[in-house]
């Protein structure tokens, strides 16, 4: 690994070199070494199902594929990136759990970024060791958003197909709807339109609507005696017309080659093909033109893994944020704005591998002075042109006479404001509970932030269970009260009990990212990794001016 | 040193012509230099870009690359002299160094011959002359009989006359046929009547001669020095015994072993066969030892010999220097009590050569050339540099390492580590020899002798396996390398520190694993390995059981060095990686691995993969084209002819199929490996 240039080295002027936040973790401490097992064992489950995950369609399905002289979907990407380079891979655990005993891992398509010739590019490579790569409903999600981060950040696609197409059991929760199947098409036209290159790679079959990947594509390339594209197979073929013929004959690379027309380059192999694909990148002519100042990296001067001490697995307990920025950001260096002013917001300038950024960050709940002072950083953030980072652990905002009355829902309407219009690129990072509205105002995934992850402790539902199951037997409570009938104890448990279970389930990480409400639950040590690879594949696309919405006042 | 005897005219030389090419030549042309001399080099069309003719303040063409049509075109150097200027002609070693002819010649058209007169050359040239003459000088010589007198009775009386042990050889003989050794006069009849039976057999002739035989001979040599007025010394004595192909290999100086007493004795006797025929300027007398420290005079050579800095290495002294001073007419710098004998030298010479094929001669580009850096106490004497072809044309040699210690085994053990650090990629060389040479116990011991390789040649030839060590090193040496190329490309200027550039195998939530396949050696290792961050790496070779590894990739002055660390063992070894192959060069000597390419080079048939047997086995020069264009051919069916190092060899069709072209025509050269003609099979596979 390289090794950064160490702190205070360069590039300051001697007292410049002063704001560093953070403190040394005395990690002998019970707290310390209390909270450190704990998100250590998130962690390590976290690891454990992944694990799980990369094997893809299991071993019989993956031996059946590599007989065929196939690579696995995982090895294409291997061979497709540059070497050692990267791979920002996203929801990891897309469709967990999702259809009952049908187990379709990372959601039956691999996705994330990597470098191909220099150049930072999305991927999207079908596994057809799972269900033979058809596309479940979060196939298609995971894919369409794999598109969505591409076409946001100019990113190009590279798409290694190998699918049998729509899942049919499914069809109706994949094919009529806006955000469904024909949206790939779409978006591989409109991605085309604003330059963003479209490259596709047939390693496998291409049957009816997924014959549009490389048809819609500006390059693409087939393997020989391996990938077929048509819009109907030989069996729909011989119903329908009668015609007797082979697939490969059908839409084999050599028709398609020599003949149709439908395909640019004609590979021997997998490997061959993906060389190919390389070469097309290589000939997109790309230059990286980032919209910011840079400056040489440095190492945050405390270890990433202090964030598990620091932390733990309790949303609940209390810890001071700046300690986890202190572990994110470029030499510890946060030049915090408004230190003394809504306190429980956290907001300041730093640099994360030399990259600008604007952090916004939750330190308790949001007042009305915490909300006007994110609105006015993000402001700030948006004038200069900096990206932004939410580090959001929020219960949401303050609730009470006295807040109502300050006016907190127009001056929480007006962070909301600030960070619905933001355009400078947003990446958001759940660290703890994620609730309400204070999700909204800490760019939860309706913010459309660049890019969403989570870490294995954290939350996210409109309330906490706990509170949900109060309301809710408060209510039942007055109706029986209402009625002139009793409410005992046991029939309260009665009641919040489900309802508790229920919020803890649906408010887990991995409940979130097998949907795809993020781009995928992070170790929190590898927080600032990511952060700097998203922050770097957000600034391929030049960023826009703001135009701010009404601030009510 | 004497100066007053008839005094010949000194003639200061302002401008020297070196009629050679290669190392000599840049070697004469750096003491030139020093001594304000100005230099003209000569070349033939191979050498248009070489090192001498760089190095030259001028330089002529001779002619096309051969050597008879260049180097020995005796009236072309002549020509270049006048043309230039020159006042004198170097000769440097081979080509026309001892060629009495062109000594006379340049004495005739007033241009100074640096070197003997063509008298000294002459009387040495011939064998017989010269014992004679080495005889008469009281040159202890090899006595024998050639003599037509073939009966039993005369061959017994001159067999008492010169000596037991004696060797009886058949004079049509050769490759040890008819040749038969008597140790005593007793066995002398056996041993006769057994040659003569053999010969008669072998040649349909029994003629003998009958020699002195000297057991276990060593190669010793004297370095002497004559200058025009009488005055003569020596440089002490070198041992070159250790040959392969009857040339030498390795030299040192001083003769390991040899008493005080017997150096006086062969340095005067040295001087006495100079002195015996006039000699003016360097030569060396050539000695045969037996182990009792017996020498006889074997030939002399006339010239300025290529293991000559050894001597100087020990007195201290510039050969060539001397050599030009005494051509200008200038006397001996010293005289004998002025010369010490200071510590001890060897010469290594680096071939282009395959040491395991019987040192079958090579040539080839130098892809990759490093030398260990030379010092006052280190010389490394080459005409080459990286990117430069030796050429099948002249002397596969490549260079001459030369080092100097206070004694023998510290010199040796500084021979070997400068010879780890010659690290040559592109062709085969014998410097994993030279390295297994000079480790050997014996010849540490400086138990030296003409036989040494063939009696030592398990112990030179070891078959040592590849380790788990040496594969690892290969394998991450390839990941770090191109974990550096991957950092070197941060995009754009715009942004210089682009993250995917500076984390490399970064992954989330599990580990970067790949499975390598290389091969060494005709075997081929399978290597997976697993990044765990933080230059933490887990590496499992084949069957053996996986382990923890750091590794670090360094560069500096241009070597790049590979460490590794397993099991808290750092090993270390310097690495070349070319064309996607990884070359590691250890203090034990070096292993190429191939890294495995993608099947789809081959598939597609780019170059030359798809040839089969139509590829040129060797580099050489194409003699003969037996197809045409478009003709139709069988299998086997011979295509061309090429001659590589003096052998002839047929290319033939490796399967049936049509001549699409015939890549060369007469008289090209093709490097190793070459497509010799475009190929369509016709076989059905």
């Amino acid at each position: 690994m390289k090794r950064l240039v160490p702190v205070s080295s360069r590039n300051y002027y001697a007292n410049d070199n002063v704001v560093s936040i953070g403190t040394d973790q005395d990690r002998n401490s019970d707290t310390f070494q209390d909270n450190y097992n704990r998100m250590a064992v998130l962690v390590s489950q976290l690891k454990a199902n992944i694990q799980r995950v990369q094997e893809g369609g299991g071993a019989k399905a993956t031996q059946r594929h590599k007989s065929r002289g196939k690579l696995l979907a995982r090895e294409r990407v291997e061979a497709l990136i540059d070497p050692s380079s990267p791979f920002l891979e996203f929801s990891q655990l897309a469709g967990k759990d999702l259809y009952g005993s049908d187990e379709v891992p990372a959601g039956g398509v691999i996705t994330g970024i990597g470098r191909i010739m220099g150049n930072e590019c999305v991927i999207v490579a079908n596994d057809a060791t799972v269900k033979g790569g058809s596309y479940y409903p979060i196939t298609v999600k995971k894919h369409l958003r794999a598109q969505e981060i591409a076409e946001q950040n100019c990113l190009p696609c590279v798409y290694l197909v190998d699918s049998g197409g729509a899942n049919l059991p499914h069809q109706a929760e994949i094919f009529p709807d806006r955000e469904h199947f024909g949206r790939i098409f779409y978006n591989q036209a409109n991605m085309s339109a604003k330059g963003i290159s479209q490259i596709a790679v047939v390693l496998g079959s291409c049957t009816a609507g997924g014959a549009y990947v490389p048809a819609m594509a500006d390059e693409s390339i087939i393997v020989r005696k391996q990938g077929t594209i048509f819009l109907a197979g030989p069996p729909l073929v011989k119903a329908a017309t009668g015609e007797e013929i082979s697939a490969e004959e059908l839409g084999g690379a050599d028709l398609h080659c020599s003949k149709s027309g439908v395909t640019d380059h004609y590979a021997v192999d997998d490997l061959h093909a993906l060389h190919l694909a390389r070469r097309a990148v290589g000939n997109l002519n790309l230059v990286k033109k980032p919209d910011i100042s840079v400056a040489p990296p440095e190492e945050p001067l405390y270890p990433a893994d202090d964030i598990y001490g620091i932390v733990g697995d309790n949303v609940k307990k209390n810890y001071d944020i700046r300690e986890v920025i202190a572990r994110i950001v470029d030499a510890s260096r946060f030049d915090e704005f408004k230190a003394k002013y809504g306190e429980t917001l956290v907001t300041g300038f730093a640099r994360i591998h030399g990259y600008p950024v604007g952090i916004i960050a939750n330190n308790g709940v949001l007042f009305a002075e915490s909300s006007m002072k994110g609105a006015h950083f993000v402001e700030l953030c948006c004038q200069r042109h900096i990206p932004l980072i939410f580090l959001q652990n929020i219960t949401g905002f303050m609730v009470g006479r006295e807040a109502e009355a300050g006016g907190i829902a127009k001056h929480g309407a007006k962070l909301v404001t600030a960070v619905a219009c933001a355009q400078v690129p947003k990446l958001t990072v759940l660290v703890g509970g994620s609730y309400g509205a204070g999700n909204y105002g800490m760019c939860g995934r309706a913010y459309s932030p660049r890019f969403l992850y989570m870490w294995p402790n954290s939350r996210i539902s409109v309330m906490g269970g706990e509170q949900a199951a109060g309301v809710l037997a408060q209510i039942s409570q007055e109706q029986r009260k209402r009625e002139g009938k009793q409410w005992t104890a046991e029939e309260e448990k009665a009641l919040k009990d489900p309802i508790l279970k229920k919020y803890d389930v649906e408010g887990s990480p991995y409940y979130s990212s097998a949907r795809l409400w993020d781009d995928g639950v992070i170790d929190p040590a590898d927080t600032r990794k990511v952060l700097a690879l998203s922050l770097s594949a957000a600034l391929n696309a030049p960023i826009p001016s703001t135009k701010f919405g009404i601030f009510r006042m | 040193p004497n100066a007053t005897k008839a005094a010949p005219k000194v003639t200061p030389l302002s401008k020297i012509l070196i009629a050679n090419r290669g190392e000599i030549a840049c070697r004469v042309i750096r003491s030139a230099k020093r001594l304000g001399i100005q230099t003209v080099a000569v070349y033939s069309d191979a050498d248009r870009n070489a090192m001498h003719v760089d190095m030259a303040d001028s330089a002529i063409r001779l002619g096309p690359a051969s050597s008879v049509e260049s180097y020995l075109r005796q009236d072309k150097v002549l020509e270049a002299a006048f043309r230039t200027g020159a006042q004198a002609i170097h000769p440097g070693y081979g080509f026309l160094s001892e060629n009495v002819e062109f000594a006379e010649l340049c004495s005739k058209e007033g241009i100074i011959f640096i070197g003997p007169p063509a008298s000294a050359i002459r009387d040495m040239g011939i064998k017989s002359t010269s014992k004679h003459i080495m005889s008469a000088a009281g040159v202890p010589v090899i006595h024998g009989y050639h003599g037509v007198d073939q009966t039993d009775e005369r061959l017994r009386h001159e067999a008492e006359k010169i000596g037991f042990p004696l060797m009886i050889k058949a004079v049509r003989g050769g490759g040890g046929k008819g040749m038969r050794i008597a140790l005593t006069p007793s066995e002398f009849e056996t041993q006769l009547e057994s040659a003569k039976r053999e010969a008669q057999k072998s040649f349909g002739d029994q003629v003998m001669l009958l020699e002195r035989y000297v057991e276990r001979p060593r190669h010793v040599e004297v370095q002497v020095f004559g200058d025009k007025y009488d005055n003569y010394v020596y440089l002490f004595e070198r041992d070159c015994s250790v040959q392969r192909r009857h040339q030498k290999i390795i030299e040192e100086a001083p003769g390991p072993g040899i008493s005080s007493e017997t150096r006086k004795q062969l340095g005067e006797a040295a001087v006495r066969a100079a002195r015996a025929v006039g000699y003016v300027g360097a030569g060396t007398v050539e000695f045969i030892m037996d182990p009792q420290q017996n020498f006889f005079f074997m030939e002399m050579n006339t010239r300025l010999q290529v293991e000559h800095p050894v001597s100087e290495m020990i007195t201290n002294t510039d050969l060539v220097e001397w050599q030009l001073r005494v051509a200008s007419g200038e006397p001996l710098p010293l005289d004998q009590s002025q010369i010490h004998l200071n510590g001890h030298a060897f010469e290594a010479r680096i071939y282009a050569e395959e040491p395991k094929n019987n040192f079958l001669p090579g040539a080839g580009p130098l892809l990759h050339l490093t030398t260990p850096k030379p010092s006052s106490d280190v010389r490394v004497e080459t005409g080459v540099a990286q990117g430069d072809v030796v050429s099948v044309f002249y002397d596969p040699m490549i260079a001459k390492l030369v080092v100097w210690s206070s004694d023998r085994a510290s010199a040796l053990r500084k021979l070997r580590s400068c010879l780890s650090e010659y690290n040559i990629v592109g062709l085969n060389t014998n410097v994993d020899f030279l390295m297994q040479l000079s480790s050997h116990p014996k010849f540490i011991e400086g138990d030296v002798h003409t036989d040494f390789i063939s009696q030592h040649h398990g112990d030179l030839f070891p078959n040592k396996p590849v380790t788990d060590s040496l594969v690892s090193q290969a394998v991450l040496a390839s990941i770090l390398n191109e974990v550096n190329v991957s950092s070197s490309q941060q995009g754009s200027t715009r942004d210089p520190y682009n993250p995917f550039a500076s984390h490399p195998m970064a992954r989330f939530n599990l580990n970067y694993q790949k499975n390598v396949k290389l091969t060494c050696q005709d075997n081929t290792y399978e290597v997976r390995v697993t990044s765990c961050g933080n230059g933490l790496y887990k590496l499992k070779v084949g069957q053996s059981e996986e382990i923890d590894v750091t590794a670090k990739l360094s560069e500096s002055d241009n070597v790049i060095s590979i460490e590794l660390s397993a099991n808290g063992e750092i090993s270390k070894s310097r690495v070349v990686f070319l064309n996607g192959n990884v070359h590691l060069f250890t203090k034990d000597g070096s292993v190429a691995f191939s890294m495995e390419k993608p099947s789809f080079l081959t598939k597609l048939g780019h170059g030359s993969v798809q040839q089969g047997g139509a590829v040129a086995p060797m580099p050489g020069i194409i003699e003969k084209i037996l197809v045409k264009d478009g003709e139709e051919v069988k299998v086997g069916q011979p295509l061309l002819v090429m001659i590589a190092m003096k052998m002839e060899y047929v290319i033939r069709a490796p399967e049936s199929g049509v001549i699409e072209k015939v890549n060369y025509k007469v008289g090209d050269f093709v490097a190793k490996n070459a497509a010799l003609v475009r190929f369509v099979s016709t076989d059905k596979k």
